[in-house]
């Protein structure tokens, strides 16, 4: 269920690292959590985000949560199939449902992050 | 409107409840020096006939038979009977914010109504519950603006209401946001698009006009959106005569839609309560403010209405939500509502009409400071004598004058802005125009 090449972070969120690029989406226990999603908002091409600052939020019927960055560096590209839908997120929240790729400035950031059975025991899974 | 009285002995059993021996005791975490140690200033009870009296004399003391040309922002609109026969009924008149709104479907089938009409009169796609009012929906717009586009400045044209203005800068005052005024045509009266394409760049969020503007006079608002769209920048189009859409093209082209519905059977009551209203482009739906109304079906498959997008709002968003307004002017929409509703396409569009042919019965053969199309207001220089001299001159024939424009204007201090709406009669329009030409 949770990708061993992935690393966590307490707020439900994942990054898989490819050189210097990291995708970065939610992890099926939050989409579990939140029930149906039905917006994702995200930020720009180009815009700079910082390790456990907010990069976005996604929305279910009754509620919002924020998305926090596993790392710092710049969003290099958005999942803009998600604006149109956002269900994908409860139906491949580790695949297809990706939220954005980061270009990593210190990929030594995601060291300190967990690893998929630190982050299964984390969540009681 | 129910009146649930208390006896003694509930009020012991509610204390006992509550574990306290004295009412004085359930304020007793209160600050002594915010407590008021004295009687309200109310005088002894009254009887029934004494109030009644009392009242009949302070009635008596309105000044009645007066006829007004006053507009700028608060119109003298004729309000239906049928408007306060629905407005003051129990189920509206009641409820405030229902907390659990889809148990009060009536309030959400009134709102629905009232949102798809300003729909349809504004060309926009989605429209909210209401505003307060017009001044503050127009910052509540701008503010929508830069959240959409992620900038910040904001180019608005001083023909736009000049309060609507003020509300603008002491919203964006503490908030890092530049506004830049434009100037309207010194000949015309509209806004002077060249210098508006000149300061609309590339940092610009919205771009705010009134149409018709201050002065009356109908914006061209295509030639204001081009500029705009062209920097990537949203158009925000304001509206303080609701009436004038029944006659104008709306302005489709506008990316928001920020209006005063005063004129819709809301009487000017000293200045309030209003109603306000935002509109916008499908798109933008996430960004607006306020509450919300849909249609949708329940468990039985029947038509039914639910606030909706609520995650927009600050009891879900909290301080990320896209506006602090948490209720709506409910009733004061309602009074809209019902307007709207009697009057229909038609009807809204004779009463246009009826206020478009008054003004320029009042109109002609006066002064005129600008040359433009306006609706049913213009400015007028009033030659020899100032302003405050003929209505002061007016007020002696029981007609209550324009607004002196030199008051927002110092440029146009030698100008008054008179408003005809149907309510004005002949007779007395002569009379303006006999002043003025003297």
């Amino acid at each position: 269920m949770y990708p061993e090449n992935f690393r966590y972070t307490k707020e439900h969120e994942w990054i898989s690292l490819d050189g210097e690029i990291g995708t970065v989406g939610i992890t099926d226990h939050a989409q579990k959590e939140l029930g149906d999603i039905v917006y994702v908002d995200l930020p720009k091409v180009g815009s700079a985000v910082e390790k456990l600052k907010v990069l976005g939020s996604v929305e279910s019927v009754k509620a919002v949560s924020e998305i926090f960055s596993p790392v710092s560096g710049e969003v290099v590209e958005v999942n803009t199939a998600l604006a149109e839908a956002p269900e994908k997120l409860n139906q491949d929240p580790h695949g297809e449902a990706w939220l954005v790729k980061i270009k990593v400035r210190d990929p030594e950031e995601i060291k300190d992050l967990l690893s998929a059975v630190e982050y299964q025991q984390y969540i009681g899974a | 409107m129910r009146y649930l009285p208390k006896s003694e002995s509930e009020r012991r059993a509610m204390m006992e409840a509550c574990g306290i021996a004295s009412l004085e005791e359930l304020f007793s975490s209160l600050p002594d020096d915010v407590r008021l140690k004295r009687p309200l200033a109310l005088g002894p009870g009254k009887s029934e006939y004494e109030v009644i009296e009392y009242f009949e004399q302070r009635a008596a003391a309105n000044a009645s038979g007066y006829e007004s040309f006053l507009g700028a922002g608060v119109y003298q609109h004729y309000r239906p009977v049928l408007v306060d026969t629905v407005v003051s009924r129990g189920e509206f008149l009641t409820s405030y914010t229902p907390y659990q709104a889809e148990i009060s479907q009536g309030t959400l089938t009134a709102t629905f109504e009232f949102q798809t009409m300003i729909c349809q009169l504004t060309g926009m796609d989605v429209a909210n519950a209401s505003m307060y009012d017009g001044s503050t929906a127009v910052p509540e717009a701008a503010m929508m603006a830069m959240r959409a586009t992620g900038r910040r400045k904001t180019v608005v044209s001083r023909a736009v209401h000049p309060e609507y203005r003020e509300v603008l800068n002491t919203y964006v005052r503490r908030q890092d946001v530049p506004v830049c005024e434009v100037p309207y045509l010194e000949g015309s009266g509209d806004c002077d698009l060249e210098a508006l394409e000149r300061v609309v760049d590339a940092d610009t969020a919205a771009v705010v006009i009134q149409s018709p503007n201050f002065f009356g006079v109908i914006e061209n608002v295509p030639a204001a959106a081009d500029i705009a769209h062209r920097a990537g920048a949203l158009l925000v189009v304001v509206f303080s005569e609701a009436v004038s859409l029944g006659v104008l093209r709306p302005p489709a082209e506008a990316d928001i839609v920020a209006g005063e519905l005063q004129s819709f059977a809301i009487s000017p009551s000293y200045g309030g309560p209003f109603a306000g209203v935002i509109a916008a482009k499908e798109r933008f739906i996430r960004q607006l403010p306020g509450r919300l109304v849909g249609q949708t079906t329940d468990t039985r498959g029947q038509r039914a209405y639910c606030l909706t997008l609520s995650t927009r709002e600050q009891h879900i968003r909290r301080e990320k939500a896209t506006s602090n307004i948490c209720t709506n002017q409910a009733l004061v929409a309602l009074m809209a509502t019902v307007f709207m509703t009697v009057y229909g396409k038609e009807g809204l569009r004779e009463l246009a009409v009826q206020n478009l042919s008054k003004a320029r019965y009042l109109a002609s053969g006066l002064n005129l400071r600008f040359s433009a199309p306006f609706f049913n207001e213009f400015a007028v220089r009033t030659g020899g004598r100032t302003p405050d001299e003929i209505n002061r001159a007016l007020l002696k024939r029981k007609v209550i004058g324009g607004l002196p424009l030199g008051r927002f204007y110092p440029e146009l201090s030698d100008c008054m802005l008179l408003c005809a709406t149907e309510m004005n009669r002949r007779e007395a329009m002569d009379a303006v125009k006999e002043e003025l030409a003297r």
